[in-house]
């Protein structure tokens, strides 16, 4: 089979192909976007846990009052404001800001802790606890099922700060940094609903 | 370089620069030497096969365990098993069946080692998160057989409906380690499903574009889509219970405002989808089977890939099918006979196809074809009686009974058994290099299709005589004696079927044929890379004209050049056409996710017995997981003088 | 295969949805046999269609090379598998039809004259109990034995004490589970006098296998007769052995779990005995309601039902007869 290797033949080079890339080019940008569609559905499926067990249950909440609105509100604010420091951040990563992306970083370290405090204000104003009631039950799951995430991202975000001051940069740190971003919003999206289940539900199927 | 354009050169490769690139690629590739080099491996053919291996080692335990059931069955109120062994047996089959073998076997094992081989890439997509995977799976397994000999196994069915699973009424551990095996494979199986999507959606071969995907890949990426959208279901469900029965949650304590069909409701929305979950890959493999042994392409490719993914959707609209008896309204009853039927349009819609395939090709006889009609006659049985359980009425009478058992049965080793043994030996040479001997093939194809017919086709009987699943024993007067006598007979000649299947196995792995780089003549990529493949793969990466690549390659196809070949780099290419689009770099061997995986593990078990093992075991897993994702210096400072950073972004 | 399925039809017994004793099971039969004949042709008629296109042309020893299917053999192709899949379309949807209409005429809503039964599962028996709306202070509680007459609408109200059961008497009617938390209905009819076994059809632990019950369908006065002998209490004991008997069964755990209405004994843990010995099975369908077997039960009940809720009663062995002497004199 030696002539078939001398004799010219075709090849496809791809040498002058990118391989620092963003979002639906890039193969962490799918693996995670997978991991946020398995953790959305998990979140899914409690929220309709949290309805079935009310449509089972002839008062709502049983016996309780619903959680205090004052905390859970006030987190919600911070995670909306929270989108714009990261927008910002995300779109400088793209551009390979270091400088930028540094700032950014820390602040969503910083905005993180804040969360996470007011997060725990939160659990000392669900009126209910996990072993009263299935309304307690599924209450402080779904909550639970946030704080994870929660953590998870934060200690995420500090790592990554770290490298970010650290040899460690180049290209993949920015597609990192992206991420970062990209999951803390999906952590603020999934929050919505869970905060009108938790919180308002109660009051408006209250019987 | 400011065209970021892959472009079609010329271009003269003499032998001795193959060589010399062959041999940098073996070392760049190579998996670790050593003992601790076995724990650092991240190539998906290493890591595929210890899948393989593991999953079928769990067959055939579960397999002995279902021997035991059919001794204790064999004689009327016998004693050979106390009741409580009895139920710690039937659960113990049914779980490692459904968990650590079917699921496994068909989904992880199968598109671990033959995706990546069949899009033409050089590894899977998160090498490293695959070997963690493994390492899970394989843990979760080995402490559900410490607990099940130490006499703690799980006793309360392979679904573990609550009350009975909860605290109430299960004291002991059994049905926390149940509860816990199944975190252990949905973590393992999410874990691989993610890699596969990611895999088949952008290390493709230049030119695959989608309607050229094979067949077999469309079948496991639309399994994996099922298990991400179905895992979520059991996540929940599990851990309500371990909730319940550790943290004295109430979610299922109806005393006060828990529910018990809740937890069947969340069960079934992934428990119908699992036994798809297990069925989809076993048609991907008749699929790629029945081209190659009818020496034309598949029939009816379009038809095919929607089959799969109208099964993929359907199937989320049938888990009621299995609460038929909970006494839900009827008119989501009907809801669900009406679901459950519809499937079978898409079954047939593959069966027939199929058989279009056969009948306008020319048939060769091999194992591995053989194994194929043997599927046809026993999954369309199965199917059959999956029509009689779908109507409510029928169900009612029959649901519970032996005759759900041998529908499953038939449909379960119908749907994924028959067509493994089928892979295992289309696949085995290029997995080992060597050919397995038909004979014994042929042998322990009959040993086990007639074992298998004889072992359930009457438990269709028993069941229309009355004969409820899960009892240890049954009066004599029943008229049952004679049937389950007949049924354990037939348990022997599956026994020996197996057993011969290992003899050839362990035979030809010595002193089987060498095996060409395409013994069958097939079109598929994998049979371009040598056999068993090079750690690398493929020399050059190659590019795709065709269904069936290898029948379809132009005489001057052309191959891939310019990635670097001095680390691990991957071709990304677009989701739709599959044109060059990037480059990548596949992560090095490393320790880490093995360390991962046994923190992981201490941590299930410990929340077993203290809840706050989670927390505590967190840190350690954090560390575990930061030493995983830490690059290296040289990474990095060559990367950053090698980036090129995608323009227009 | 076929033929040995078909041989089913004919099949006879107490306990079989294929000999119905009612109009529900009846309904059901049918369907299930068109169901079975449709999909058993099918199956013959696809899997002969495979062995001929195996068996048409197969190619011997070496593997010949891929090749090009003519484009009309693959236009007929097309349209023979086209049509098979509108075939099958077909036959699914009337299978369908059949299967809800059937669904339809087995739900009879249970109308004013129905004899209503509560049925609670337990763990591993069968408690039953005939309301009475007059008279709520007079009811019949029995277990494991029902009672009713032939050719009346029957309505069983269920619902378990502990955990999931599911009712299932095939030649009468298909199952409904008995969920804690819930009440399930399972109207049914009795059409011929008879005795027919049910059993718990739902895993519910360690003697799930020994849960069975017996459905007795008597004629109208026969039921009556029945009925009114349960509604009193025990009757009092005659012979010396028969009297000492009691004093035992007061005097030892007996009294704990389980009552004899007219006596002091009125716990609810085990099944109620006051008429006992009028069932013709004790534990659930596991024994004969015979001197032997009781004896047996009550000394140890664990070596018979291992795990039952019922623990040994060790007694010498007088007591014991005696104690067995009064129990068989619950009529
Ligand atoms: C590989 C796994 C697998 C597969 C593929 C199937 C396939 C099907 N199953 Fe099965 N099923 C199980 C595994 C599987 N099942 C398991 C494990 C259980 C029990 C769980 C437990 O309780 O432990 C179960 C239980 C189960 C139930 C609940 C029974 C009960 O508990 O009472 C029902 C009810 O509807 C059902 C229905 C079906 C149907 C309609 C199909 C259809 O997909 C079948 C479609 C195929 C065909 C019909 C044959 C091919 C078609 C043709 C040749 C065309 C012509 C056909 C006609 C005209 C009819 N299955
Ligand atoms: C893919 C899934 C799968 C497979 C392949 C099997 C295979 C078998 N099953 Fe199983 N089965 C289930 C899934 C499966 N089963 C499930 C989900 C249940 C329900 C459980 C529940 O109710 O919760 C069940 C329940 C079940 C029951 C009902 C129990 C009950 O309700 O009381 C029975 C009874 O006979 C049974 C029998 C068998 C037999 C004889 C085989 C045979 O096919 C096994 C064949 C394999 C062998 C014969 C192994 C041979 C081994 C060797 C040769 C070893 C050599 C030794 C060394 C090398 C060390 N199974
Ligand atoms: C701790 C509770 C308990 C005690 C004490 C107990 N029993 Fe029982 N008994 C049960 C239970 C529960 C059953 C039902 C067992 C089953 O069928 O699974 C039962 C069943 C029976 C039955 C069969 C009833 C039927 O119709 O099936 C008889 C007879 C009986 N007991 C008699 C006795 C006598 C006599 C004693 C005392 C010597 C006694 N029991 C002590 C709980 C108890
Ligand atoms: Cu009660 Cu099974
Ligand atoms: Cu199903």
């Amino acid at each position: 089979m030696a002539e078939e290797f001398v004799k010219p033949r075709r090849v496809l080079d791809v040498s002058a192909l990118p391989d620092v890339t963003f979002a639906s080019r890039s193969i962490t940008w799918w693996g995670t976007l997978g991991m946020m569609v398995i953790e959305a559905g998990v979140f899914a499926l409690a929220l309709a846990s949290y309805l079935y067990l009310h449509s089972r249950s002839a008062t709502w909440p049983p016996g309780v009052l619903p959680p205090d609105l004052l905390w859970g509100t006030i987190n919600t604010a911070i995670f909306v404001l929270s989108m714009i420091p990261t927008e910002w951040y995300r779109r400088r990563a793209r551009q390979g800001d270091t400088s930028s992306v540094q700032i950014g970083l820390v602040l969503a370290c910083i905005i993180g802790v804040a969360t996470l405090l007011v997060r725990y204000k939160e659990m000392t104003h669900l009126n209910t606890d996990w072993t009263q009631s299935a309304y307690g039950s599924i209450v402080w799951l779904i909550m639970g099922l946030h704080i994870t995430h929660l953590l998870t991202d934060w200690v995420e975000s500090v790592v990554l700060t770290v490298l970010f001051f650290s040899p460690h940069i180049e290209g993949k740190r920015f597609v990192d940094a992206e991420e970062n971003a990209s999951y803390w919003y999906f952590v603020v999206i999934t929050w919505i609903p869970i905060y009108f289940i938790i919180y308002w539900a109660p009051r408006w199927l209250r019987s | 370089m400011s065209e970021q354009k892959a472009q079609l050169v010329l271009e003269v490769a003499s032998r001795e620069s193959s060589e010399r690139r062959a041999e940098n690629l073996t070392r760049v590739w190579a998996e670790p030497a050593g003992v601790w080099g076995w724990f650092k491996a991240v190539h998906h053919t290493t890591i595929g096969k210890r899948y393989i291996v593991t999953a079928f080692a769990f067959f055939l335990a579960a397999g002995l365990l279902a021997g035991a059931m059919r001794l204790q069955l064999a004689f009327p109120e016998a004693h050979i098993m106390s009741p409580d062994m009895y139920n710690q047996v039937f659960t113990m089959h049914g779980t490692v069946m459904m968990f650590l073998f079917a699921v496994p076997m068909m989904f992880e094992a199968l598109s671990v080692y033959l995706v990546p081989l069949m899009v033409g890439t050089r590894n899977i997509a998160f090498p490293r998160l695959n070997a963690f995977s493994y390492y899970l799976f394989l843990f979760g397994g080995l402490t559900l057989f410490a607990f099940f000999f130490v006499n703690s196994g799980p006793d309360r069915g392979w679904f573990a409906y609550v009350p009975l699973s909860g605290p109430d009424y299960t004291p002991g551990k059994r049905a926390d380690m149940w509860a816990q095996l199944i975190t252990f494979t949905e973590v393992s199986a999410l874990a691989v499903a993610v890699e596969v999507v990611v895999t088949v959606f952008k290390l493709r071969a230049p030119g695959m574009s989608l309607n050229r995907i094979p067949v077999f890949v469309w079948g496991q990426v639309v399994t994996a889509f099922m298990v991400i959208f179905a895992m979520p279901g059991v996540v929940i469900a599990s851990t309500m219970l371990l909730l319940d029965r550790t943290a004295s949650t109430q979610f299922y304590n109806p005393a006060v405002g828990g529910d018990v069909l809740l937890y069947q409701h969340l069960f079934w929305w992934f428990g119908h989808p699992e036994v798809y979950i297990i069925f989809i890959p076993g048609t991907a493999i008749v699929s790629t089977i029945i081209a190659t042994f009818s020496r034309r392409h598949v029939f009816g490719y379009m038809a095919l890939v929607l089959s799969l993914i109208a099964t993929g959707f359907i199937a989320f609209g049938l888990w009621v099918h299995h609460m038929f008896a909970t006494g839900i309204p009827q008119m989501s009853e009907s809801f669900f006979t009406a679901a459950s039927m519809m499937i079978a349009i898409p079954a047939g819609t593959q069966i027939f196809c199929w058989i279009a395939t056969v009948a306008t090709g020319k048939v060769v006889l091999r194992t591995p074809m053989l194994w194929v009609l043997g599927f046809f006659f026993v999954f369309i049985l199965g199917g059959m009686t999956g029509i009689f359980v779908a109507s409510v009425p029928v169900d009612l009478q029959v649901h519970d009974t032996y005759f759900v058992v041998a529908h499953f049965h038939y449909v379960l080793i119908g749907g994924a058994v028959f067509p493994m043994f089928g892979a295992f030996a289309y696949w085995f040479p290029k997995i080992t290099g060597r050919m397995m001997s038909e004979r014994l093939g042929v042998w322990s194809f009959w040993l086990f299709t007639i074992g298998f017919n004889i072992t359930f086709f009457p438990m269709h009987i028993l069941g229309l005589r009355g004969m409820p699943r899960r009892v240890y024993t049954y009066p004599a007067g029943a008229g049952w004696t004679v049937l389950n006598q007949i049924e354990s007979c037939g348990y022997v000649l599956l026994f020996l079927g197996v057993l011969v299947f290992l003899v050839n196995v362990w035979r030809s792995l010595r002193t089987g044929p060498i095996a060409s780089s395409n013994p069958w003549g097939a079109g598929g990529l994998e049979w371009a890379a040598d056999s068993p493949p090079k750690p690398y793969n493929f020399l050059d990466l190659p590019t795709v004209n065709g269904r069936e690549a290898l029948w379809d390659a132009a005489p001057d196809q052309p191959i891939v050049a310019g990635l670097h070949e001095d680390v691990r780099e991957m071709l990304t290419t677009r989701l739709m056409d599959a044109e060059p689009e990037g480059r990548d770099e596949f992560p090095e061997p490393t320790i880490w996710p093995f360390v991962a995986a046994v923190v992981t593990t201490a941590l299930f078990i410990g929340s077993i017995f203290r809840p706050v093992a989670v927390s505590i075991g967190a840190i350690p897993l954090a560390i575990a997981l930061i030493g995983w994702f830490w690059p290296t210096r040289q990474e990095s400072a060559r990367r950053r003088e090698r980036d090129i950073w995608q323009k227009n972004s | 295969m076929i033929a040995l399925l078909s041989a089913v039809p004919g099949f006879r017994g107490p306990q079989t949805p294929l000999d119905p004793a009612g109009p529900q099971a009846l309904h059901i039969e049918h369907t299930l046999f068109l169901i079975f004949w449709i999909t058993s042709v099918v199956t013959v008629v696809v899997l002969t269609v495979l062995a001929f296109g195996v068996l048409r042309q197969h190619a011997k020893g070496e593997i010949p090379p891929p090749f090009e299917v003519d484009p009309q053999t693959e236009r007929r192709a097309t349209w023979i598998v086209g049509s098979a899949i509108g075939v099958t379309v077909i036959l699914l949807f009337v299978m369908m039809i059949s299967s809800f209409i059937t669904s339809h005429r087995t739900a009879v809503l249970a109308n004013s004259s129905a004899l209503k039964i509560n049925v609670y599962g337990h763990e591993w028996w069968w408690e039953i109990e005939y309301p009475n709306e007059e008279q709520p202070y007079r009811i019949v509680r029995t277990a494991n034995e029902i009672h009713v007459p032939a050719g009346t609408i029957v309505d069983i109200h269920g619902t378990s004490r502990d955990v999931i059961h599911s009712f299932w008497a095939p030649n009468i009617h298909g199952k409904k589970d008995l969920l804690p938390g819930y009440w399930n209905d399972l109207t049914v009819e009795v059409d011929h006098p008879g005795t027919w076994r049910g059993q718990c059809a739902e895993f519910c632990g360690l003697q799930h296998a020994h849960m069975a019950f017996n459905i007795v369908a008597q004629s109208r006065e026969d039921f009556n007769n029945w009925y009114n002998a349960q509604l009193k209490s025990a009757s009092e004991p005659q012979t010396p052995q028969a009297i000492h008997g009691r004093e035992v069964f007061l005097s030892h755990p007996c009294m704990m779990c389980h009552t004899i209405r007219g006596t002091t004994a009125n716990s609810t843990v085990g099944p109620d005995l006051t008429h006992v010995a009028s069932r013709s099975m004790i534990a659930a369908g596991t024994l004969v309601n015979n001197t032997g077997n009781l004896t047996g039960w009550i000394a140890n009940a664990q070596s018979i039902k291992p795990g039952c809720r019922m623990p040994p009663n060790p007694m010498d062995a007088n007591d014991l007869n005696d104690l067995v002497a009064y129990v068989e004199s619950l009529r």
